[in-house]
């Protein structure tokens, strides 16, 4: 691997993770105002506003940063980078195509995307303690829980994958998918995408961050680019958590044409399950927290280990 | 230093891989390991209590670094989604259950300071001379990855079934054993109350 090759995929993977967040954004304010009868932003650089959120970001670039007096300074102004950055390496290991289209081929590819996925919320803990504030404090101890909570079912049903294809590498999962496993594992892929979903505190399960009740939560007091970096590490997990499930679950580049249009089907899958994130903010009104506690504890957990007991009887039953 | 080690010493220095020729990932190992031991060391003497838990990140992240340096990439991952996402979250999540405050905790000393440095000074001591004694210039070629989850899948569930198994019915005890407790304190609470 010379050096060309690696700079040509971290930038790949760098541009990825600048421009897939910004379009899903994009896409949830039109998205949003045409499920509400509404036609969303419309002047931004003149064709349906598809500009705003540039304008936004020169918005969150020009106000002023500020730290609260009482807070813990240096671990206040950290927590963003800290919540953003895992999500940008955890976009290295996710394949977008046959043939060693992928940033890095890691070989316990799963563990490595679950495992770095798990330090993005230190972040918002960090952000929530150190703003001296209650309501941060309050966000801070909800997120901690809900993660708690649907690290587990997340864990199982990438499992049950696992177990599935006999290997922990995301691209050898890929190759050796087959189109009976969709049916097979929906269960498990429900499993997934729920607590992903919960785990980045989308609607329904955005308890942590509700803006009614506990005003933003962890980030009540970030302004800013800080706050912005917040709000672009919300949009990047959807787009990881999306690529996740559509890669464990979905066959990933798999569909007609693989060689040469893999990369579409994969982008498709992707785009098709951000979509259906938005939906569920329009659809779903929040839950409490301790609806949000049962449901994991009560229902995903039950699923994900009754989806793992199927998956090892039809391996066991066609080996 | 005894007759037979240094022959050995300059042995390894011909072939390319005595301590006075590192290559570079024996640097960075070594870097590694600096900042592992400095943040182990602010975390035990900080007197802020989340600071403390934070070092404890940058100390178990560094760990992390160094299976991967030694090629044993499925531990380290396992390291990260154990250690730094779920045992340091428990731990930041019971800090803020008890409202850490911002700034030191001057309270949060113990008298029992010399006593714990005593023990793990002979802690670190043991289990230095212990593996100093079991691997000796033992060399671990760093080009072929060793630590790839299906021969550590293969040789744990084959050559190491019985201790793993056995493991497993410990962490089931200490599941009970929770839920038991817990529950117990409930009934408590409602004959308090009638």
């Amino acid at each position: 691997m010379d050096l060309l090759d690696v700079t040509l995929r971290v930038v790949a993977v760098l541009a990825a993770f600048l421009v897939l967040p910004l379009l899903v954004g994009q896409a949830e304010h039109k998205v949003m105002a045409h499920m509400q009868g509404r036609v969303g932003p419309m002047h931004a650089g003149g064709f349906h506003g598809w500009a705003q959120l540039v304008a936004d970001g020169v918005k969150f670039a020009q106000k002023e940063d500020t730290v609260p007096t009482g807070a813990d300074r240096r671990i206040f102004q950290l927590a963003p980078a800290v919540a953003l950055v895992p999500y940008c390496v955890v976009l290295v290991a996710i394949p977008l195509g046959p043939g060693g289209l992928v940033g890095q081929v890691v070989d316990a590819g799963v563990f490595f995307v679950l495992a770095v996925l798990g330090i993005g919320i230190l972040g918002q803990l960090m952000g929530g303690w150190a703003s001296n504030n209650k309501y941060s404090m309050l966000g801070g101890m909800r997120t901690a829980a809900q993660l708690m909570a649907y690290e587990l079912p997340l864990i199982l049903a990438a499992a049950s994958v696992v177990m599935a294809a006999g290997t922990l590498s995301l691209t050898g999962i890929l190759d050796g998918f087959q189109w009976w496993w969709v049916p097979w594992q929906l269960v498990g892929a429900f499993v997934f995408f729920t607590a992903g979903i919960a785990e980045l505190h989308r609607p329904p399960f955005d308890a942590p961050i509700a803006p009614e009740e506990i005003v933003f939560g962890a980030f009540t007091e970030y302004s800013g680019l800080r706050f912005a970096l917040f709000l672009l590490a919300e949009y990047a997990g959807i787009v990881v958590i999306s690529a996740l499930t559509a890669v464990l679950f979905f066959g990933g580049w798999h569909g007609p044409l693989p060689d040469q249009l893999g990369w579409l089907w994969m982008l498709l899958k992707t785009a098709a399950l951000c979509f259906l994130v938005i939906w569920a903010r329009v659809a779903w009104p929040r839950l409490r927290a301790d609806q949000i506690q049962k449901f994991a504890w009560t229902v995903l957990v039950p699923l994900a280990l009754a989806q793992i007991a199927l998956t090892g009887v039809v391996k066991v039953v066609i080996s | 230093m005894s007759a037979g080690a240094l022959p050995a010493l300059l042995a390894a220095e011909e072939s390319g891989r005595g301590v006075l020729s590192p290559s570079g990932v024996e640097i960075v190992f070594l870097l590694v390991a600096v900042v592992v031991l400095g943040a182990a060391i602010l975390c035990v003497t900080s007197r802020h209590l989340v600071h403390a838990a934070l070092y404890l990140v940058v100390a178990l992240g560094g760990l992390a670094v160094e299976y991967l340096l030694l090629t044993a990439e499925f531990i380290a991952w396992v390291q990260v989604l154990i250690y730094l996402g779920s045992v340091v979250v428990l731990l930041l999540f019971g800090l803020m259950l008890t409202r850490a405050p911002i700034g030191p905790s001057p309270d949060a000393d113990s008298a029992n300071r010399p006593v714990a440095l005593v023990v793990s000074l002979a802690a670190a001591a043991t289990l230095v001379t212990l593996v100093v004694d079991a691997f000796r210039t033992t060399w671990i070629d760093l080009d072929t990855p060793h630590g790839r989850s299906d021969a550590l899948g293969e040789s744990l569930f084959r050559a190491w079934v019985l201790p793993f198994e056995a493991l497993s019915v410990l962490l089931l005890a200490a599941l009970v054993g929770a839920i038991v407790i817990s529950r117990a304190r409930r009934d408590d609470s409602e004959e308090g109350r009638g």
